[in-house]
């Protein structure tokens, strides 16, 4: 049977997806161990077990400077700055993507000044925001912000603009005024691309968070890695690492369910 | 009822249609033939007020046609024509939607009740009684298309506009759908006016079959003369045939806004 034919099945696609992880895996270990034949003290490639050891004392133990878990805090501190900026890029950009894709004259006014915005590196607007918001928690969302809503808002108009015109015209005969193509015609067929839009940007808006937490931050999971590559503590900066990754892919697999479940329209395929 | 007088519509210095002068009265079915590019479709957006023309004046009853979309109009496109978004019954209630509810065009109760009662009598007239639940990209085309006639037919529009609206269809389908249609066109008094490639279709469902042409060819600028009627024929048999029947175009339910 030819390559191209070969459809695995749900058991058999789960089992090759888990391969590689599993190939990873083992030949960390086989490296790991191999370093600490020849250098019981290594700390570049650390064991399962060394890791375990030092991530059981941020996870299980308070911190006795301030009294937390630093593990939880970190994860709670930086969720809720990727919760914060992911939603308000989420709205702006329902709300000026929506107006944007669906009336041309707006398109015309401000479809310029977004493209400006959207190519300057947002990284490079990361002292500005130092400068207006100070070094608090609105400086780090507004660089999700910032870095995320451009790109989302071109995507979600782009997809509204390019609607059929039949079916804005066919809103039309059917007695509808902008508003009611907009509310019955527009959104709702922007909702699973906003979905979408939102998927593809979780990487970059981790890419602007931890950024912001390395540059100023006491607390986050990005902090906690720059503050201990100071000591090479491998064995705490490789499961966070592992740890956001399982963030992001929860992120992913809920964002993806939810938009089949409430968009099931969009994902009937066929067309 | 609607009155075409030298219409001419130009893109840029490319003429389209010239001096194209009509009366399509009412319960009449017109159907629109010509080869490619002859401007078929630029004359029925003209007609449902997508296009502006360059020349000339459209009127419905005397007042002149305003150069948008609105409801007394209705369409059914070749695709796109349904809200893929919407069920059957939602697509069917929208038209009924945006005119009693202008802020959330969206009914409610009592209004919203009322609503479905009418969009499901409209699903039975087209034969979409049983599949009210479903999503566009769940049916057939042709069922596509049926769902297009009741949405367009749920306004009580005017005219009924329909731009190659069986030319995706198979055959069998297509058969289905023009006795369909010619029923819908016999039992509300329809004024259809539709624009097709196929020649046999045009006769066996037209009470009038217009074919546009160029009349005259520039050889060094064949852009600068635009088709015109060059056939009017009206099947005079066919639109005997016509009972004199209660017009659904006579709007007693006031769907289409306009009292």
């Amino acid at each position: 049977m030819r390559w191209v034919n070969r459809t695995p099945g749900r058991g058999a696609a789960l089992l090759l997806g888990a391969l590689p992880l599993v190939v990873l895996a083992i030949s960390y270990i086989i490296a790991a161990a191999a370093r600490h034949a020849a250098n019981p003290a290594d700390k570049i490639l650390p064991l399962p077990g060394a890791m375990a050891e030092a991530m059981a004392l941020l996870l299980f133990q308070a911190d006795p400077l301030s009294g937390e878990y630093l593990f939880w805090a970190d994860t709670l501190a930086s969720l809720w700055r990727l919760g914060v900026g992911l939603g308000i890029a989420t709205t702006s950009t329902l709300l000026v993507g929506l107006v944007l894709g669906a009336l041309p004259p707006v398109r015309a006014t401000l479809g310029p000044l977004l493209t400006a915005i959207a190519v300057v590196p947002p990284i490079a607007l990361l002292p500005i925001l130092f400068i207006v918001f100070g070094l608090g928690e609105a400086a780090k969302i507004a660089l999700i912000v910032v870095g995320v809503t451009p790109f989302m808002i071109r995507d979600v108009a782009g997809h509204v603009a390019a609607l059929p015109r039949e079916q804005v015209i066919k809103a039309l005969t059917l007695g509808a005024n902008s508003w009611g193509v907009m509310l019955r015609v527009s959104l709702p067929q922007a909702m699973p691309r906003l979905i979408q839009a939102l998927r593809l940007s979780l990487g970059p808006a981790w890419v602007f968070l931890i950024s912001a937490e390395a540059i100023a931050a006491d607390v986050g999971l990005g902090y906690r890695i720059f503050l201990v590559r100071r000591y090479l503590a491998m064995d705490v900066i490789l499961p966070y690492v592992a740890w956001i990754a399982v963030l992001a892919v929860v992120m992913d697999f809920v964002l993806a369910q939810s938009s089949r479940r409430l968009f099931g329209w969009a994902h009937a395929g066929g067309h | 009822m609607l009155s075409l007088k030298n219409l001419w519509v130009e893109y840029g210095d490319k003429v389209v249609l010239e001096r194209i002068s009509l009366d399509i009265t009412e319960g009449s079915f017109v159907s629109i033939i010509g080869p490619s590019g002859a401007g078929k479709s630029s004359l029925l957006r003209v007609i449902l007020g997508q296009e502006r023309p360059t020349r000339g004046s459209i009127t419905l009853d005397g007042t002149p046609l305003p150069a948008e979309c609105g409801p007394d109009r209705g369409v059914v496109f070749q695709r796109y024509s349904v809200f893929p978004h919407l069920t059957v019954i939602g697509n069917t209630l929208l038209g009924l939607e945006f005119s009693a509810s202008p802020f959330a065009a969206r009914l409610f109760g009592s209004q919203r009740r009322a609503a479905v009662g009418e969009a499901e009598a409209m699903l039975e007239s087209v034969g979409l009684a049983d599949s009210r639940h479903l999503y566009p990209a769940q049916m057939s085309g042709g069922m596509q298309q049926r769902l297009a006639i009741a949405q367009a037919l749920i306004k009580r529009p005017r005219i009924l506009l329909l731009d190659e609206p069986f030319g995706a269809l198979d055959p069998g389908i297509r058969a289905d759908m023009h006795t369909l249609i010619t029923q819908l066109w016999r039992e509300h008094g329809l004024t259809i006016i539709m624009v097709t490639h196929d020649i046999k279709e045009a006769f066996s469902l037209g009470t009038r079959v217009l074919t546009l042409d160029k009349r005259r060819h520039d050889p060094h600028a064949p852009h600068r003369y635009g088709a015109g009627v060059v056939y009017d024929l009206a099947l005079t048999r066919k639109a005997a045939m016509i009972a004199e029947q209660a017009s659904i175009t006579i709007d007693a339910n006031h769907n289409n806004g306009h009292d």
